[in-house]
């Protein structure tokens, strides 16, 4: 990347990602400004023209619909092969092994090698393979597209919103240094007392395992979070919480699969904030901004899509980096 | 960004509800942070309960190294023929998602001959052989490489396991039919039992319902007629603390802890039962 200011945002958004708030850019491209600047001119009719449009759109769940799709079919498929005993997908999403190819969840990997301090070939197998797959798809792709934890929650989600709606509840909104410092903290407990201590409460494992292995009482633990989520704070778990996320989420920095935003054409409605579980990725489309006329969104992004859908203009598309240049 | 700020530009001072609403959102913070440490310290259970052995599959590092290092994928519950192998749960105490066997309801036959679930396990905590790294405790070593009756005519009779996961032992030798010179007659444990073992004489690769396999035996001998390993147990003549001479079965050294023993016993509650992770005491 030769650009400075997409450079500055690159690194920004790892920040961002960390739990720091977005902040106004320091700097913004010439063109970017040009385009600002005109926008304050003309963008109030054209928004409110757009509104009325948008509202009678009828909604898209072209992505959400796709993205659901794969993430029951990755999970049944696991369920299937054992109960089928077929032995094409064995293990649960912690490890397990396609076609006989080892595949091993990053953090969980990263929980094992930190407790018990040693690593086994198959080990580095099987997180080299998932860590070049998530490269490839984009890091937090894990989280929408696979995790059957986020289903859930996106579940809870829905009449958490349902509820805010009808003035029964309010997100109560938290830091979101606290993902890193739970990071750190299972970390260092894994070191400090050689158990896998977040793999005991870690959700997404645990539903894993219920629909694999039968369910079990550690799903209360699951329902208690969804119960958080519902009645006291949005998307709790995965927000502010997960250290799977971050995990994957500093996979997400190399990655070339994101979705990218431009300028041009967005009218800054903020929709697409609306429905995003880590808003904090969207800051740039906030009027005024756009540190460049065409920006790919960051590393916290779990690439769901649910602001390509929302997105009345098109201005957030999924895109993969030199693809286009390639094409 | 360098340049200072005229005075008119500087920050105004945070309203009251803004500094209020700062102060709310920290303490849910600190709110959450308490909970999600507090589950975390669940965590630690099979830790304070490790007193509560439980049998793990077979090749299974000693439980401290086990806890660490297993990753609850279940692979190994996969591959086991005669689904020996089960996840525990949140009240088990031995860590949730971590593979353990219950003998009494199912034990391990190595129906499979080859310790598939070592073969399974993709982070090495269930091992053929311990890495260097790793210490033996005395006596759980096994003095020789067991072999298993079901293959003992085939050029490599015996099985890839070089650690006992148990030790059986007679808990309960006053109920035993064996020792009161009893014979037994009819389906071992009743014919709603699911458990499976291997019949040589039925299928050698194909385990059939216990259930299904009623015995017709002058004098009880299951335990030593069903182990799988060559020379675990056996029927001895002993001495009673009376002095009376009677007969009475007698564990080995070969015996690796599989369980079929307390599986197969048809009194109930079982006379014999695996200690989980005991060594062999000379």
């Amino acid at each position: 990347m030769k650009n400075p200011y997409l450079n500055r945002r690159f690194l920004d958004q790892i920040a961002v990602m960390l739990g720091r708030e977005a902040r106004k850019p320091s700097a913004i491209s010439g063109r970017a400004q040009e385009i600002h600047v005109l926008k304050r001119a003309t963008n109030k009719e054209r928004l409110q023209e757009a509104m009325i449009a948008h509202a009678d759109a009828k909604k898209v769940h072209t992505w959400r619909n796709r993205r659901w799709a794969v993430l029951l079919v990755v999970n049944l498929f696991f369920t299937l092969s054992f109960w089928l005993d077929i032995q094409i997908l064995e293990g649960a999403l912690t490890a397990s092994r396609f076609i006989g190819f080892h595949l091993i969840d990053l953090n969980s990997a990263l929980q094992v090698m930190l407790a018990h301090k040693h690593i086994i070939v198959n080990l580095v197998i099987g997180t080299g393979t998932v860590f070049v797959l998530w490269l490839l798809l984009g890091g937090r792709t894990f989280c929408s597209w696979v995790c059957p934890y986020h289903l859930l929650a996106e579940w809870a989600e829905k009449i958490h919103l349902w509820l805010v709606k009808k003035k029964l509840v309010t997100d109560q909104d938290i830091d979101r240094r606290l993902r890193t410092g739970s990071w750190l903290v299972f970390a260092v407990l894994a070191i400090a007392t050689g158990y896998t201590v977040f793999e005991s409460i870690s959700p997404t494992g645990i539903v894993s395992r219920a629909l694999i292995y039968g369910p079990g009482l550690a799903l209360l633990w699951v329902l208690a979070l969804l119960v958080f989520e519902v009645f006291f704070s949005r998307r709790a778990w995965c927000r502010y919480a997960c250290p799977i996320g971050l995990t994957y989420g500093v996979v997400g920095i190399f990655s070339p699969v994101r979705v990218k935003y431009k300028l041009e054409s967005c009218f800054h409605e903020g929709d697409c904030r609306k429905v995003c579980l880590v808003p904090h990725v969207l800051d740039t489309v906030i009027k005024g901004r756009a540190v460049d006329t065409e920006i790919p969104i960051g590393p916290d992004c779990t690439r769901c899509g649910l602001c390509v859908d929302t997105c009345p203009t098109g201005s957030l598309t999924f895109d993969v980096k030199g693809l286009s240049r390639l094409l | 960004m360098s340049e200072t700020k005229p005075p008119a530009a500087a920050k105004p001072p945070a309203s009251r509800e803004r500094i209020q609403q700062a102060r709310r959102k920290w303490l849910r913070t600190i709110l959450l942070t308490g909970g999600v440490t507090g589950a975390a310290l669940s965590g630690f259970l099979p830790l304070v309960y490790a007193r509560t052995k439980r049998l793990r599959p077979p090749g299974a590092l000693d439980e401290r190294d086990f806890l660490a290092s297993c990753i609850k994928c279940g692979q190994c519950v996969q591959v086991c023929p005669v689904q020996a192998i089960k996840l525990a749960d949140l009240v088990d105490g031995v860590g949730v998602g971590t593979p353990y066997i219950d003998a009494r309801e199912q034990a391990c036959d190595f129906s499979c001959d080859a310790v598939q679930c070592i073969l399974a396990c993709p982070t090495g905590s269930l091992v053929y052989k311990k890495p260097a790294f790793l210490g033996v405790r005395k006596g759980a070593k096994l003095a020789a490489a067991p072999i298993l009756k079901a293959k003992e005519k085939d050029p490599e009779p015996t099985l890839n396991l070089s650690e006992r996961i148990g030790v059986a032992r007679l808990t309960r030798p006053e109920a035993c039919l064996a020792i009161q010179g009893k014979g037994f007659k009819g389906q071992v444990r009743g014919a709603s039992f699911k458990g499976r073992l291997r019949y040589m004489e039925v299928d050698r690769w194909k385990p059939i319902g216990v259930s299904e396999h009623p015995y017709d035996l002058a004098e009880c001998d299951l335990c030593v007629r069903e182990c799988p390993v060559k020379g675990a147990i056996s029927i001895e003549t002993v001495f009673a603390p009376d002095g009376s001479k009677r007969k009475s079965p007698v564990v080995h050294e070969p015996c690796v802890g599989c369980g079929v023993c307390e599986m197969i016993c048809p009194v109930e509650p079982t006379c014999i039962v695996v200690d989980a992770r005991e060594v062999w005491n000379t």
